[in-house]
């Protein structure tokens, strides 16, 4: 601070940072205390919420028969068209709803999520990433069945669906119980408007911004004491776009991050290829991490349980976020849609995580002292540019971008969660959108800390009434996915041009 | 049935020529004649929750303007004597037009000569061009 109030005109833009941090800090680290409500393992805190993550995942994968490994081929057929009728031609196709959703999910919890998970977890937890990855597919499997299975048509003709919409009239129709139904889904579209504004815009915002402050000169960038104005560049487009209707930024932002993931991997690839001696090595340094057989880090419940956090974080999986997504697919089999939805961690956690993890570990970046400090997209930015020096600004590129779809793609899920609420109200919505552009800027001008504080916050919170409602709606999930298993297997549904 | 010919339209007056000449040649083969329209579209663009949202209203929409702007007045155009059948779909153009020439058992297909900007007939090829070179039948273009 004091080298940055040397110049006079930061001055007054430190004071506007640092007192955006002074009121937040505090509700940061209480909502953090609630969400993250931990039991002690020896001298390792475990946060219930993510054992109940974990849980999910795992009960889904045993009660829907290992579907996230038996599963994904047929997925791909249904991505293919190879079940698409021909009538159907101009619907939204199952690629569609897939591309969508990955757009909210791939971000920077990909690239910066990962780096916080190995600087706090060590190496090991890229292991439990992986699983919970795995995890992770089945209970993203049970909520787009849900989010298909119980979406609704207005009578503009729009469809939404998504975890408000199964757990009311799931609920009710399984049950009877229709204020049970009600109650947990006005508490999921609550903590879905506090999911995202956090994980889905300040937790985005702030990463970006400290990309670019990195690639423009790091501490002598003229950006440190100026990240608010970063941040109110951000809420200008943000705000062209969801509240100006300026579809144009949208189409040009859905064009330009399959690009930039694209580059990501194919640079990821390079990275990985010219340390090839390294890979074998990084897998150990991986599992004795994992298995907590390096005690330079947190052990093993350290590796899993910051492992399995970054990687909910990152895939969504339980949170619900995806089946809003989903939802408005063409199909008349909700579980074919469930089947597809099985690839988003599997492209999310599996491949794009594994790989920013294996380069972090192999460039040596993971084993730098100030690593922990460094966190965050800085520390994946330092580990590629040890092979290609001028990455960090293409990933500052990639960054912006990712950051920018996953802000609009979490605008429309805070947006349908305050429609929920308050009926469609035109009004409430963009008094939403409003609120949302504002905390882009508070998110650019946050430190790291309390940004991720409040982000896992409100993200996990949102997981609490979905999981409650798909362990209510089990019996639904098993019969729709293994009805539909059942006519495929016998032929009564077929592939196009196939049918008996 | 003898077969079918195929004209692919758009509301272009190269498409009302190519319309004309497909009915003198459905008449003198004594043949039904396709009028098909395809919508560009594309299962793999990317897109976004809103467009998601609404794409089953929009494709309505398309499907509705389609018909009432440019297929009706097509139809409408060619008068008694000959069978018409007019379909409408999303998809790849000359694609379509191709599957639709095998379902229907056309003989025949033609379409108007587009007028895309030469740039953009480099890139990707005017409809035309990709047609001649996938259709299992002859391809008359008409200027």
């Amino acid at each position: 601070m004091s080298a940055a109030s040397a110049a006079g005109a930061p001055i007054l833009a430190q004071s506007v940072d640092d007192r955006i941090a002074e009121v937040l800090d505090p509700i940061s680290s209480f909502i953090e205390g609630i969400v993250f409500f931990s039991i002690s393992i020896g001298d390792v805190n475990l946060p219930l919420i993510v054992l109940w993550l974990v849980a999910a995942g795992a009960f889904f994968t045993v009660y829907l028969g290992f579907l996230n490994v038996r599963g994904p081929g047929h997925a791909l057929d249904l991505i293919r068209g190879r079940y698409t009728r021909p009538d159907d031609a101009g619907e939204v196709t199952h690629f569609q709803a897939l591309a969508t959703a990955l757009s909210g999910t791939v971000g920077l919890g990909n690239i910066a999520g990962v780096a916080v998970a190995i600087a706090i977890g060590g190496p090991g937890a890229t292991l439990w990433m992986i699983v919970a990855g795995v995890l992770g597919m089945s209970s993203k499997m049970a909520e787009c069945t849900l989010g298909v299975k119980y979406r609704r048509q207005r009578d503009d003709g729009t469809i939404s669906g998504g975890p408000m919409y199964y757990l009311e009239t799931g609920i009710a129709e399984l049950t009877g119980r229709v204020r049970t139904g009600k109650i947990l889904a006005i508490l999921f579209a609550i903590s879905a408007i506090g999911g995202s504004i956090g994980a889905g815009n300040m937790f985005q915002a702030n990463q970006a911004t400290a990309q670019i402050i990195a690639v423009t000169g790091g501490a002598d960038s003229p950006f440190v004491s100026l990240r608010w104005v970063v941040g109110v560049a951000f809420a200008f487009f943000v705000g062209l776009v969801i509240i100006g209707g300026i579809k144009s930024i949208a189409r040009v932002t859905e064009k330009l991050v399959p690009l930039m993931a694209a580059i990501y991997l194919i640079a990821a690839a390079v990275v990985i290829v010219s340390n090839l001696q390294l890979v074998p090595a990084a897998f150990g340094e991986i599992f004795a991490g994992a298995f907590g057989l390096d005690s330079a880090t947190g052990g093993i419940i350290g590796a899993l349980i910051v492992g399995f956090q970054r990687a909910a974080f990152s895939n969504e999986a339980g949170i619900g976020s995806a089946a809003i997504a989903h939802a408005p697919v063409k199909t008349s089999h909700p579980s074919s849609e469930g089947h597809v939805a099985l690839l988003e961690p599997f492209f999310d956690t599996i491949i794009v995580c594994t790989m920013t993890a294996l380069i972090i570990v192999i460039t040596g970046a993971a084993a730098d002292p100030a690593a922990s400090e460094l966190g965050g997209v800085a520390l994946t930015s330092a580990a590629f540019a040890t092979v290609i020096p001028w990455f960090p600004n293409v990933l500052a590129v990639a960054v912006v971008a990712f950051a920018f779809s996953t802000m609009l793609t979490w605008s429309y899920y805070g947006m349908k969660a305050t429609g929920y609420i308050f009926n469609d109200s035109q009004t409430a919505e963009t008094v939403f959108k409003v609120i949302f552009c504002i905390f882009v800027v508070i998110g650019a001008s946050l430190a790291l800390g309390p940004v991720i504080g409040i982000s896992d916050s409100m993200l996990f919170l949102m997981a609490i009434p979905n999981v409650l409602g798909l362990y209510i709606l089990a019996r639904v999930i098993k019969k729709e996915i293994l009805g539909y298993r059942a006519d495929i297997a016998d032929g009564t549904i077929a592939k196009v041009g196939e049918e008996a | 049935m003898a077969g079918t010919v195929l004209v692919g339209v758009d509301n272009s007056d190269a498409s009302r020529r190519a319309v004309e000449f497909a009915r003198d040649r459905a008449k003198a083969l004594g043949v039904g004649l396709v009028l098909a329209h395809v919508i560009p579209w594309s299962p793999y663009s990317f897109t976004t929750p809103e467009e998601n949202e609404r794409r089953h209203q929009r494709r309505e929409e398309e499907l509705e303007a389609a018909r009432t702007q440019i297929v009706d007045p097509l139809v409408a155009s060619i008068g008694d004597g000959v069978e018409v059948i007019p379909v409408i779909r999303h998809g790849d153009r000359a694609e379509l037009l191709v599957a639709f020439a095998r379902e229907y058992d056309s003989a025949h297909i033609l379409v108007g000569r587009t007028g895309e900007s030469r740039m953009k007939t480099k890139i990707f090829g005017s409809v035309p061009s990709q047609l001649i070179q996938i259709a299992d039948v002859p391809v008359t273009v008409v200027p």
